[in-house]
C-alpha cells in the first residue's frame, strides 16, 4: 500500500507538472493569440478614446457627479465607488436596516437633485449593483435625468432626450438580459453635442 | 415586452440549447471513455509522466492516485501563493498568508473555488494562471474520473479493477474540457471579456477623476471556471465584473456551460450501461429538481419579497443592469445547483427566500444537476438508496442494474449520504460557539446565521459560492472552511470508489419478477422523493432559523 501511495504521488507529480505548462501557459497563450488578433479592441478592455487619450472602458463604470453629467448608479466597489481595485456588492441583506437607510438617503437625493417626486424615483437608482462597476442605467433613470443634464447645459431638453433613446441598448436578440443605457458613452455623446 | 415574456423566453433558449448537445455530448462522453485507442498527445504525456495507460487499477490504486494527486496539487498550489512575490507576474502582489494559502489552494484542488479574498487585491497573474485555471481544469477532470470509475462498476463484473485514474484523467483534460474551454475562452472574448497581460493602466476620467482599471487572461480563466462548474472568478466580483461576463448574452452562454456536463452525464451512463432509460431517469430527477428550484428563485426575486426589495421595487441591490432580475436568478440558481458557486449577482443581497433555495441547492448534495461527475454520483448513490429503502417497504431484494445491494454497499452510502451534513452541522456549530467566528457576521437577525450555513453548506458540497457578507478571511474560518472543503470532497470519492469496487466484483443478478424497475417514470418519483426526505430531515431545523424564519416572518 506505501509503495502504491508513494508511486502514484509520484506520478502525480510528474502530471501535474505535464499539465500545468499544457493547461496553465499553452491554453492561456493560445486564447490570448487568437483573441488578440480576432478581437483586439476586445480583448483589451474595450478602452474607450478621447481626444487623443483614454478615457474609460464602455465595460467599466465610473463615477460622474456632476450636474451636467448623466450619473451612475450607487456602487459599493470601493470607498468612492467604481473603483475596479475593489470590484463587488454592499451585500447587504434584503431586511437589513442599514441597506433600507441607504435606500431612503439615496431616493431623497436622487429625487431632490432630478426634480423626480420620491415615488417614482427607479429601482436601479436606489441600489448598487453587483460589480460596483455597472457601466449602464436603465432607460428610465436615464430619461429622469434628462432634465437636469439639459438646465445644466443650456441644451434643449428634447436633443437630450434623444441623445437617450440614441442610447437605449435593447435586449440581446429582442429578449435575453434587460434595456439599458450606458452611462460613459452617454456621456461622451452629451459632450459632442454641447 | 415585459420583463417576464424575455425571461422566459431566455430560459426556453438555454433548455432548448441544452436538449439539442444532451445525446451527442453524451455518447461522445461514453466513446472517450470505453475508447481502447490513446491519442498522439495524450501517448507523449503518459510517456513523459511515465505512466501505463495500459494498466489496470483495484479501487483502492485508483483511490491512492486521485488522493496523492491532490496532496501534490495542494502542497504546489500552497507554495505558489505562499512565494508568489518572489515569483515572476506577480505584479507586485506578496505572498498569501499561511491560513489563506491553506485554505485557497484546497479550495481551488476541491472544486469548490470557495474565495476568502478578493482576486484583484491579492493574486498575481502566475498564480491565476498556472494556479487556480490549472486547477479549474484538474479537479474538474478528478470529478469526472471519479463518476466514470463508478459506473464500471455496474459495468464489470467478477472483477476488482476500475480503470485507471491517470487515464480517466487525461482523456478528461485533453478530450473533454480542453477542446471545449477554447472554443468557449473565444466566445466569451468575442463578447468583450478581457484577454491581455497587461498590468493596472490608470487614466483620467471623463469628468476629471481617476480610475484605474485592471485586465489579465480573464478569458481564458473564467471558460474553465463555469464550464468545470468551479465557479472561481478572477476578480471579486465574479461573473458580476464586466471584463468576465460583458454582456447578457456572455451572462447566458456562462449559465450554459456551467449546466452543460452536468447535464449529459446521466446520458453517457446510461450509454455506458447498455440502458439509456437508466440514464432518463436520473436526467428526470435532476431536470425536475432544477426545474422547481429556477421557479421558486425567480418567482422570489421577481416579485420582490423582503423589506428592502418591496420598497424600492425591484430586488436590485447586487444585480447588475444588463442581466435584470430574471438573467440573474437563473444564473444564480444554476450555479449552486451545479456546484459551480459563481455568481453574477450578490446572493447575500437575494430575497430571503430566493436565497433560501440556492442554500437548498447546495443541501441536496448537489444533484441538479449537481457539479461536474458529482451530481452523477450523487444522483448514482440516492438511486442505491432508493432501491433499499424500496426493497425494504414492499420486501423486494434491493438490486439497480442487476447489482445486489448488500450490507457493504449500504454501509457506504449511508456514510456518503452523512458525511456532507457532518461537516456542515459541526463547522456551523464550532463557528457560532464562539464569539470571534459570530463577529464575522454582516447582516443582523435571521440573516447572519445563514450567511454561517451558507459558508459551510457550499464548503462541504463544494460549490464555493458565498453570502459574501461574511468577513470570512480570519484564521478560523479559513482553516474550518478548508477541512470541510476536504472532509466534502475526498471522503465521499474514497466512499464512491470502495462502493465501485463492491459492485465491480459482483456477478450481474438476472432480472427476475422480483426485482424493482429502476428505468421507470415511478422510479423518478421515488428517487426525488428519496432525495428530499434526506435532505429536508437533515436540515430543517437550520433552514427555519434562517432563511425560513427571515422570509416567512
Amino acid at each position: 500500500m506505501t509503495r502504491h501511495l508513494f508511486r502514484q504521488t509520484a506520478a502525480g507529480l510528474r502530471m501535474l507538472l505535464v499539465l500545468t505548462v499544457l493547461l496553465g501557459a499553452l491554453y492561456p497563450l493560445a486564447v490570448w493569440g487568437v483573441s488578440q488578433l480576432a478581437f483586439h479592441h476586445r480583448a483589451e478592455g474595450s478602452l474607450i478614446h478621447h481626444e487623443g487619450r483614454v478615457v474609460g472602458s464602455s465595460l467599466i463604470g465610473q463615477r460622474f457627479t456632476g450636474r451636467g453629467w448623466f450619473h451612475p448608479r450607487p456602487s459599493a466597489a470601493g470607498a468612492e465607488g467604481y473603483d475596479p481595485r475593489a470590484s463587488g456588492a454592499s451585500n447587504l441583506g434584503p431586511d437589513n436596516p442599514e441597506l433600507l437607510d441607504r435606500v431612503h438617503r439615496r431616493r431623497d437625493a436622487v429625487s431632490h437633485a432630478d426634480g423626480v417626486p420620491a415615488a417614482e424615483v427607479p429601482p436601479d437608482a436606489l441600489t448598487a449593483s453587483a460589480s460596483g462597476l455597472d457601466p449602464h442605467v436603465s432607460p428610465d433613470y436615464a430619461h429622469r435625468q434628462a432634465a437636469r443634464v439639459a438646465d445644466a447645459r443650456g441644451l434643449d431638453v428634447r436633443r437630450v432626450t434623444e441623445l437617450v433613446d440614441a442610447h437605449t441598448g435593447g435586449r440581446v436578440l429582442g429578449f435575453i438580459g434587460a434595456e439599458r443605457v450606458n452611462v460613459l458613452e452617454l456621456n461622451l455623446a452629451l459632450l459632442a453635442a454641447s | 415586452m415585459s420583463d417576464a415574456l424575455a425571461g422566459l423566453l431566455t430560459i426556453g433558449v438555454l433548455v432548448l440549447a441544452l436538449a439539442a448537445v444532451h445525446v451527442p455530448l453524451g455518447d461522445y462522453l461514453a466513446r472517450v471513455y470505453r475508447s481502447e485507442r490513446h491519442l498522439p498527445v495524450e501517448r507523449f504525456v503518459y510517456r513523459l509522466c511515465r505512466v501505463d495507460p495500459g494498466a489496470q487499477q483495484r479501487w483502492t490504486v485508483y483511490a491512492l492516485s486521485l488522493l496523492g494527486f491532490a496532496a501534490v496539487s495542494v502542497l504546489l498550489l500552497y507554495l505558489l501563493l505562499r512565494l508568489q512575490r518572489v515569483l515572476p507576474l506577480s505584479l507586485g502582489h506578496s505572498g498569501l498568508p499561511p491560513s489563506g494559502a491553506f485554505n485557497t489552494a484546497v479550495s481551488f484542488v476541491t472544486n469548490t473555488d470557495w474565495q476568502w479574498y478578493s482576486g484583484e487585491a491579492v493574486m498575481g497573474q502566475l498564480a491565476q494562471l498556472a494556479g487556480l485555471a490549472v486547477q479549474n481544469f484538474l479537479s474538474a477532470a478528478t470529478g469526472l474520473a471519479v463518476a466514470v470509475a463508478l459506473i464500471r462498476g455496474f459495468v464489470r463484473e467478477g472483477t476488482d479493477e476500475i480503470g485507471n485514474f491517470w487515464v480517466d484523467l487525461v482523456r478528461s483534460v485533453i478530450r473533454v474540457l480542453l477542446p471545449l474551454a477554447f472554443l468557449s475562452a473565444l466566445l466569451l472574448a468575442a463578447c468583450g471579456a478581457v484577454q491581455d497581460f497587461a498590468g493596472a493602466h490608470t487614466f483620467t476620467t471623463l469628468e476629471g477623476g481617476d480610475q484605474t482599471i485592471l485586465r489579465g487572461p480573464v478569458a481564458s480563466q473564467q471558460a474553465i471556471s463555469v464550464l468545470g462548474t468551479n465557479g472561481g472568478g478572477y476578480f471579486n466580483a465574479n461573473a458580476a465584473h464586466p471584463y468576465e461576463n460583458p454582456t447578457a448574452l456572455s451572462n447566458l452562454l456562462q449559465t450554459f456551460l456551467m449546466l452543460l456536463i452536468p447535464s449529459v452525464l446521466p446520458r453517457t451512463f446510461g450509454r455506458l450501461v447498455g440502458s439509456p432509460r437508466h440514464g432518463w431517469v436520473l436526467f428526470a430527477v435532476m431536470a425536475v429538481l432544477w426545474t422547481v428550484g429556477l421557479t421558486l428563485t425567480t418567482v422570489f426575486e421577481a416579485t420582490h419579497h423582503g423589506t428592502v426589495p418591496r420598497e424600492v421595487g425591484a430586488a436590485l441591490e447586487g444585480k447588475e443592469t444588463r442581466f435584470g432580475v430574471w438573467n440573474s436568478a437563473l444564473f444564480g440558481h444554476s450555479a449552486t445547483a451545479t456546484s459551480s458557486g459563481a455568481n453574477d449577482a450578490s446572493y447575500d443581497s437575494f430575497t430571503p427566500l430566493g436565497g433560501g433555495v440556492l442554500l437548498l441547492n447546495m443541501l441536496l448534495g448537489e444533484i441538479s444537476p449537481g457539479g461536474i461527475g458529482g451530481g452523477l454520483i450523487g444522483m448514482l448513490v440516492l438511486a442505491v438508496l432508493a432501491v433499499f429503502i424500496a426493497g425494504l417497504m414492499v420486501g423486494r431484494t434491493p438490486e439497480y442494474l442487476g447489482r445486489k445491494i448488500r450490507q457493504r454497499e449500504i454501509t457506504l452510502v449511508a456514510l456518503y449520504v452523512l458525511a456532507m451534513p457532518f461537516a456542515v452541522l459541526v463547522g456551523v456549530g464550532l463557528a457560532l460557539a464562539f464569539p470571534g467566528p459570530r463577529e464575522a457576521i454582516l447582516n443582523p437577525g435571521p440573516h447572519g446565521l445563514t450567511e454561517v450555513l451558507y459558508a459551510f453548506v457550499s464548503a462541504a458540497n463544494n460549490n464555493g459560492s458565498a453570502f459574501a457578507g461574511l468577513t470570512s478571511g480570519t484564521t478560523f474560518y479559513n482553516t474550518a472552511l478548508a477541512l470541510a472543503m476536504l472532509f466534502g470532497r475526498f471522503l465521499p470519492m474514497v466512499l464512491v470508489l470502495a462502493l465501485a469496487g463492491s459492485l465491480a466484483a459482483q456477478q450481474r443478478v438476472p432480472v427476475s419478477s422480483g426485482t424493482l424497475p429502476t428505468h421507470q417514470p415511478m422510479f423518478a418519483g421515488l428517487l426525488t422523493g428519496v432525495a428530499v426526505i434526506v435532505t429536508g430531515l437533515t436540515f430543517f431545523p437550520a433552514l427555519a432559523l434562517g432563511p425560513l424564519a427571515e422570509g416567512l416572518k
